[in-house]
């Protein structure tokens, strides 16, 4: 065995070592201690276990590579998953939390008085919170099998019971604490290399100054500038002011995703464990400051690169890189088949431009860039192996968080509020975790074999969570006159205008073929890609509802009362069920 | 009855300010405004670069304290603190 496998070997389960140790000290005994870990979470902790629930496979791994490859396009991304936070500590976390309930579709029930309204927002919950957590999956079964080289299927099996072990055992109260632990893993394991890289080329050790400074190589010029140079030489858009399909576009994408963070379950749950509606507003703030450590740092890592990968293949201006002489990384990556070289001019030197018919790098997967980054810049082994544990840790510990929100909204809503009302708490807690162990394998089984359709519906949970629940919640809280018939019409006009959409540029349920409008660009509605069009979901939804709102009369006093006195701290009490 | 009314005034009077920056600094700045703010250098970034690279998200952070301070002492000139 090899000095990097040791090291990976040694980081990986000595991590899941620890995941393992703290489920079984903190093992939930009641539904209270399952579903929010008993509301006995500090605002410090539970800011750490969002930035751990929150940040997930995509963001550890995808965000900085399609920041590399995006450029300044790639900034809705940082804006769209961090400014979503400030609407959820305005707008929504503090007053769910004095209601004081255990899932997001019991406080709609209770809010618009209806069985229905519930099971629209149950839906809403599965579906968003399942295609999830294929990516999640996917993501295990990759780090498993590019560090460790064992087998996919093998990677995703060790991945699922590592999480049925603790997400099963401890609930939410295992899940907070190890999320925190994986917390830890992930933004060590995110900003070492980072620095190490930072410094290599600028000489500053802080990413997010480096990214503004000048090369180390003694030109003085600054990386941004170089990196301007180098991409718009061999034809691609300048990095810093390529803009992603229009300005329109990127509004509207920045806002979905804004609006879509706030309106994800799994993230409002988390502030139902808090003790208090103080603790709510605050540990919004811990958690964003936690998740901005790592998304400030992201576009240096893009960046970084970037440029690294551009000197590499041409280590001068107008000399490329003999392929015979290509480094370890790159033939490791070329075996994964996410890089893949092809001599078009025979000519045995590597060519890479923005033009297909010359461009000879025929593939470099965006997916790669962090994964890769540290071989690139030569780091030691044992911070390679730090990547691969961070990697886990952040897919693992977004699946536990969503694998709580489905198993909770089929126990609890459906099973308890719905179906059988009179289920005793043992047997409810029973029932939960059969629940969470079914939706394991599932999602198992769906990351074993990832549906065609697995990329197309992040937009759709995305744009579900934004067009339907945000709105749902927002005005439950904002406007007390709004009625449950108004609310459920909002919430399935989003939804269908939003699916709508999504469907006819990428096809019914994403089966090829079946898009009766096509995925072109021209046939876009003012432009708006169907990744960016939950934010018009979600006005058309806030815009159905006040006109059935004025139409079918509002709310009943009773509720109006109910909404009064979840918009005034005073009086709270710790989580609990009816 | 009456105090709870005012309270809830100032308290969506405070969440309009803090929205009205949240928007500025990202949709404003970093979106529509990026170009004539990229005449601007900090260093090696242009500045609307920066700021819909990392000037907005240091802001949010920024919003969400303020908001959540602000709050607290509005709570207690309204006594409405909890237990």
């Amino acid at each position: 065995m090899d000095e990097l496998k040791l090291y990976t070997y040694i980081a990986v389960f000595g991590s899941f070592g620890v995941y393992f140790a703290i489920a079984w000290w903190a093992r939930a005994g009641t539904t209270s201690e399952f579903y929010v870990a008993g509301g006995g979470i500090t605002p410090l902790q539970n800011g750490m276990a969002i930035g751990a629930d929150w940040m997930s496979a995509a963001s550890f791994i995808s965000m900085a590579g399609l920041i590399a490859f995006l450029g300044y396009g790639g900034s809705v991304f940082l804006m769209g998953w961090t400014g979503g936070y400030v609407l959820l500590a305005m707008l929504l976390a503090p007053y769910l939390r004095k209601h004081g309930k255990f899932t997001v579709p019991e406080f709609i029930y209770d809010r618009y008085y209806s069985k229905t309204a519930r099971i629209v927002a149950v839906v809403c919950l599965i579906i968003a919170s399942l295609t999830y957590i294929i990516g999640q999956m996917k993501g295990v079964g990759v780090a498993f099998s590019r560090f460790l080289e064992v087998d996919y299927g093998l990677g995703l099996g060790i991945g699922m019971m590592v999480v049925w072990v603790y997400a099963v055992l401890g609930g939410m109260k295992g899940i907070t604490y190890t999320q925190i632990a994986q917390y830890v893993v992930l933004i060590f394991a995110y900003t070492i290399p980072a620095v190490f890289i930072s410094l290599q080329l600028t000489g500053n050790p802080i990413p997010q100054l480096g990214l503004g400074s000048t090369l180390a190589d003694g030109s003085g010029v600054y990386l941004l500038d170089k990196l301007d140079l180098v991409v718009t030489d061999l034809g691609f858009k300048e990095y810093t002011t390529d803009n992603l399909g229009g300005t329109l576009n990127m509004f509207a994408y920045t806002l979905s995703l804004m609006i879509g963070t706030a309106g994800l379950p799994h993230v409002i749950m988390r502030f139902f464990t808090v003790p208090s509606v103080k603790a709510a507003r605050s540990s919004a703030g811990y958690a964003l400051v936690f998740i901005a450590l790592l998304y400030t740092v992201a576009p240096a890592v893009g960046a970084m690169a970037r440029l690294n990968l551009m000197n590499t293949i041409q280590p001068t201006a107008g000399e490329n890189m003999v392929y015979a002489e290509r480094p370890q990384w790159f033939k490791d990556w070329e075996k994964t088949g996410l890089l893949k070289f092809e001599d078009k001019n025979g000519d045995g030197k590597v060519q890479y431009t923005a033009d297909t018919k010359t461009n000879e790098m025929v593939k470099v997967d965006r997916d790669i860039m962090v994964l890769a980054n540290p071989a690139i810049a030569n780091l030691p082994n044992w911070v390679i192996a730090l990547v691969a544990a961070g990697g886990l840790a952040a897919a693992l510990s977004t699946a536990a968080g969503l694998l709580l929100a489905i198993s909770s909204s089929i126990s609890h809503d459906l099973m308890k509020g719905v179906l059988t009302p009179d289920l005793s708490e043992k047997a409810e807690l029973r029932a939960s975790r059969i629940v969470m162990t079914i939706s394991i394998l599932v999602s198992g089984y769906l990351g074993l074999n990832p549906p065609g359709f697995a990329a197309g519906t992040v937009a759709l949970a995305f744009g579900l969570a934004a067009s339907s629940i945000f709105p749902a919640l927002m005005m439950g809280i904002f406007s007390k006159k709004m009625s449950g018939t108004a609310a459920i019409a909002g919430m399935c006009s989003g939804i269908g205008i939003t699916m709508l959409y999504v469907f006819q540029h990428k096809g019914i349920m994403f089966i090829p073929g079946t898009s009766f409008l096509g995925g072109l660009e021209q046939n876009w509605f003012l432009g708006i890609s169907p990744n960016a069009f939950g934010a018009v979901g979600a006005l058309v939804n806030f815009g159905v509802a006040f006109a059935v709102c004025k139409v079918t009369g509002e709310a009943p006093a009773h509720i109006q009362q109910m909404v009064e006195n979840f918009r005034v701290p005073k009086g709270s009490g710790e989580a609990h069920a009816h | 009855m009456e105090s709870n009314q005012s309270y809830w005034q100032e308290n969506l009077r405070l969440i309009l300010i803090c929205l009205v920056i949240w928007f500025v600094v990202s949709f404003g700045f970093g979106l529509l405004l990026v170009e004539p703010l990229n005449e601007i250098r900090i260093g090696g970034y242009k500045l609307g670069f920066w700021f819909a690279q990392q000037g907005s998200i240091y802001t949010f952070v920024g919003l969400v304290f303020w908001y959540s301070s602000k709050m607290n002492k509005l709570d207690k000139k309204y006594d409405v603190e909890e237990g």
